[in-house]
């Protein structure tokens, strides 16, 4: 282009002054902008939604999924009741050797069986004393699955095999259960009172890594149990359990070998609950729900921008009048050009905003629902308003183009 | 009548101030097919405060000659100076900054923005020239009070008569200070009330000093003028003045 041969300075739009023309074009048809904007907010919404369930999905699982987790299966017991007389419960389907069957698959640390105490009975100080067990879970054990909770003690010890084949009247201790029945030194070998009977505590613990259903108050041991309080119920909550610390990454195999380990002639007795694998569900969340929802936003995002090219060609065809009288005004090609161009990014910035929010309060939403922490990783929602106006500046090319080449003479001809 | 006269490079002829607009041989020929030549080569001088009526029948040339003063066409032959600026060669750059702020322009159909009031209209021709922003608001409101609109600032176009419409549309081509005011059938589209009002308001500005070139098929609006020129089949006469014919 030729260089200026004038005095002055030559015609220029300020920043400030674009900006304030293409809003002022954008918001006279708020209703028209509105529905451009739609594919833009829906694509937006769509990528914003997406990558923040994704994450808040992942970040769910690896906030569940922790090494104890990792490392834990349990078993319960389907005992099967073929040929029995109705109203006779079938035997427990665990061997009575299931320690030992379990720690013999490879991978095993330690693992054994624990149920309920059955009935309820009354826990207390003293022979005589009132019942001091409200809340605190009487459980019995074998050594295999105390060992299996990895207690942390913080006075004497766990059960160890001699109790449970001498059938020994002991008891482990909460802390909690401790301070409730006024256990505080075990030398002076203290007692506790199950149903008026003394058990000598041997070890109180603070807490316990697997937890058997709920933190266990008292747990004593299992062939003493059996003794006193019977067998309890075959299947079920209250029924018997294997509880079995793995090594990491054995779980999976330790939960597929358990059932013929324990029962070679009916394993299926057995509903095994291994851990969650976390690659298959970070996985799984990864491949089918992001790539399918992205492809989604990926394509509302193509609309939004034809929407947005659409509307901004045609407002540069309805205002070519307007385009005419703003070249006579001296306005250059390029102040016309940026004007539309401007109003189309506005438009898809504008989309790109009300996107993210709708995407954010989505996650929020879900989160909410489910319980979950949500995530929202600023690296992904962040520039999503920009992924907008990125749109709609692709969008307003050739709008832009048409507008810059309009001829103010014909456009002034045409009002 | 005239501004004091200053002799600039261009010259000052006989008779008044600085040269605004200096056609030699300027002629405008439409590509075909068929070729219309809209103008034949034609000499225009038209001095600092001088009002000049352009008349002709439809289709003689004068909205032609008017956009081609006004930069907005660009001739076929011959130069134009304006101001004493040779316009032949000047980029988009050049045109559109002598467009915003050495031209005035008032169309027939008046080319006002309907969503915008008479101020914001106005304020539209100092987007594009520099003007701060502090003074627009000023500068407008000062255009409008001059065209006996300082009442209706806010009015949107619609809300307003021809006429006024008309003289906002002066308004917004005044209030950058332009050397020459280019008005293309202003009275056109108004009755004769308003046109009258119209026209008081061009005698005004003339009396202010500005220069005006004012197209009009209506020989009671050119009988305003002080200087008249016909166009007639694209051929450029002056009363009083010999033919130019190229
Ligand atoms: N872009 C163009 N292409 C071809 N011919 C044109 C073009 N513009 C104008 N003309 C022709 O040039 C001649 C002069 O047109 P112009 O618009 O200058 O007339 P006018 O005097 O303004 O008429 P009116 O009084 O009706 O407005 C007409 O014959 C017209 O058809
Ligand atoms: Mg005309």
């Amino acid at each position: 282009m030729a260089r200026s041969v004038l005095p002055g300075p030559a015609s220029r739009l300020g920043l400030r002054d674009l900006v304030a023309e293409a809003l002022s074009g954008t918001l006279q048809r708020p209703g028209r902008t509105a529905l451009t904007m739609l594919g833009t907010v829906l694509g937006i919404g769509a990528f914003v939604a997406v990558l923040g369930l994704t994450a808040t999905a992942s970040g769910q699982i690896g906030e569940r999924f922790d090494l104890t987790r990792a490392t834990t299966v349990t078993a319960g017991d389907h005992p099967s009741g073929d040929g029995l007389p109705p109203g006779v419960e079938p035997p427990t389907s665990f061997p009575p050797d299931t320690d030992a069957r379990l720690a013999r698959i490879d991978g095993v640390r330690a693992g054994g069986l624990w149920w309920p105490v059955p009935g309820a009975p009354p826990l207390a100080a003293t022979p005589t004393g009132p019942d001091a067990g409200q809340g605190l879970a009487l459980l019995a054990a074998t050594p295999g699955a105390v060992a299996a909770m990895e207690p942390t003690m913080v006075a004497g010890v766990p059960l160890d095999p001699y109790v449970q084949e001498s059938r020994q009247p002991v008891a482990l201790l909460s802390s909690a259960a401790a301070e409730r029945l006024g256990v505080s030194r075990l030398d002076a070998q203290p007692a506790v009172f199950v149903a008026g009977i003394p058990y000598t505590v041997i070890g109180v613990y603070s807490e316990v890594r697997r937890q058997p259903g709920a933190l266990p108050g008292v747990i004593v041991p299992a062939s003493t149990a059996l003794e006193r309080f019977g067998s309890p119920p075959p299947g079920g909550e209250r029924g018997t359990q294997a509880l079995v610390a793995t090594r990491v990454g054995a779980a999976g195999a330790v939960a597929r070998q358990l059932p013929l380990a324990l029962r070679p002639d009916a394993p299926e007795a057995f509903t095994v609950v291994p851990p969650p694998d976390p690659h298959g569900l970070r996985d799984g969340v990864a491949s089918d729900l992001t790539g399918l929802f992205l492809a989604l936003a990926a394509i509302c995002l193509l609309v939004g921008a034809v929407g947005i090219a659409n509307t901004t060609l045609v407002a540069v065809l309805e205002r070519t009048e307007e385009i005419g009288l703003r070249r006579s005004l001296g306005a250059r090609s390029r102040h016309v050009a940026g004007q539309f161009l401007t109003e189309s990014t506005a438009l898809g910035t504008l989309g790109g905003l009300i996107g993210t929010g709708l995407g954010v309060v989505t996650v929020l939403a879900v989160a909410a629902a489910r319980d979950w922490t949500a995530v929202l990783q600023p690296a992904a929602t962040l520039p999503a308003p920009l992924i907008g106006s990125v749109v709609g500046l692709l969008a307003g090319l050739y709008p832009a183009l048409r507008a810059a080449r309009t001829d103010p003479l014909k456009a002034l001809r045409s009002g | 009548m005239t501004a004091p006269t200053s002799a600039t490079a261009t010259g000052s002829g006989p008779g008044g101030g600085p040269l605004v607009i200096r056609l030699a041989g300027v002629g405008r020929t439409f590509a075909g097919p068929p070729p219309v030549t809209a103008l034949h080569p034609s000499d225009l001088e038209i001095r600092r405060g001088e009002y000049v009526a352009v008349t002709g029948p439809s289709g003689s040339g004068k909205s032609t000659l008017l956009h081609l003063l006004g930069l907005l066409d660009t001739p076929s032959t011959g130069s134009y100076e304006l101001d004493g600026i040779d316009t032949a060669g000047l980029g988009d750059r050049d045109r559109s900054t002598l467009r915003g702020q050495r031209i005035g322009f008032v169309f027939q159909s008046f080319h006002l923005l309907a969503h915008r009031t008479a101020e914001e209209n106005v304020l539209l021709a100092q987007l594009y020239n520099r003007t701060p922003r502090a003074r627009r608001r000023a500068a407008a409101r000062e255009a409008l009070a001059r065209v006996g609109l300082a009442h209706r600032t806010r009015a949107l176009p619609g809300t307003l008569s021809g006429g006024e419409r008309q003289r906002v549309a002066i308004a917004r081509a005044l209030v950058n200070g332009p050397s020459l005011l280019l008005c293309d059938e202003p009275t056109g589209n108004l009755d004769s009330a308003n046109a009258e009002a119209v026209l008081t308001r061009f005698d005004d500005l003339h009396a202010q000093g500005h220069t005006l070139v004012v197209i009009t098929h209506d020989p009671a609006v050119a009988a305003r003028a002080e200087r008249s020129v016909r166009i007639g089949d694209g051929r450029l006469r002056e009363p009083g003045r010999p033919a130019v014919d190229g």
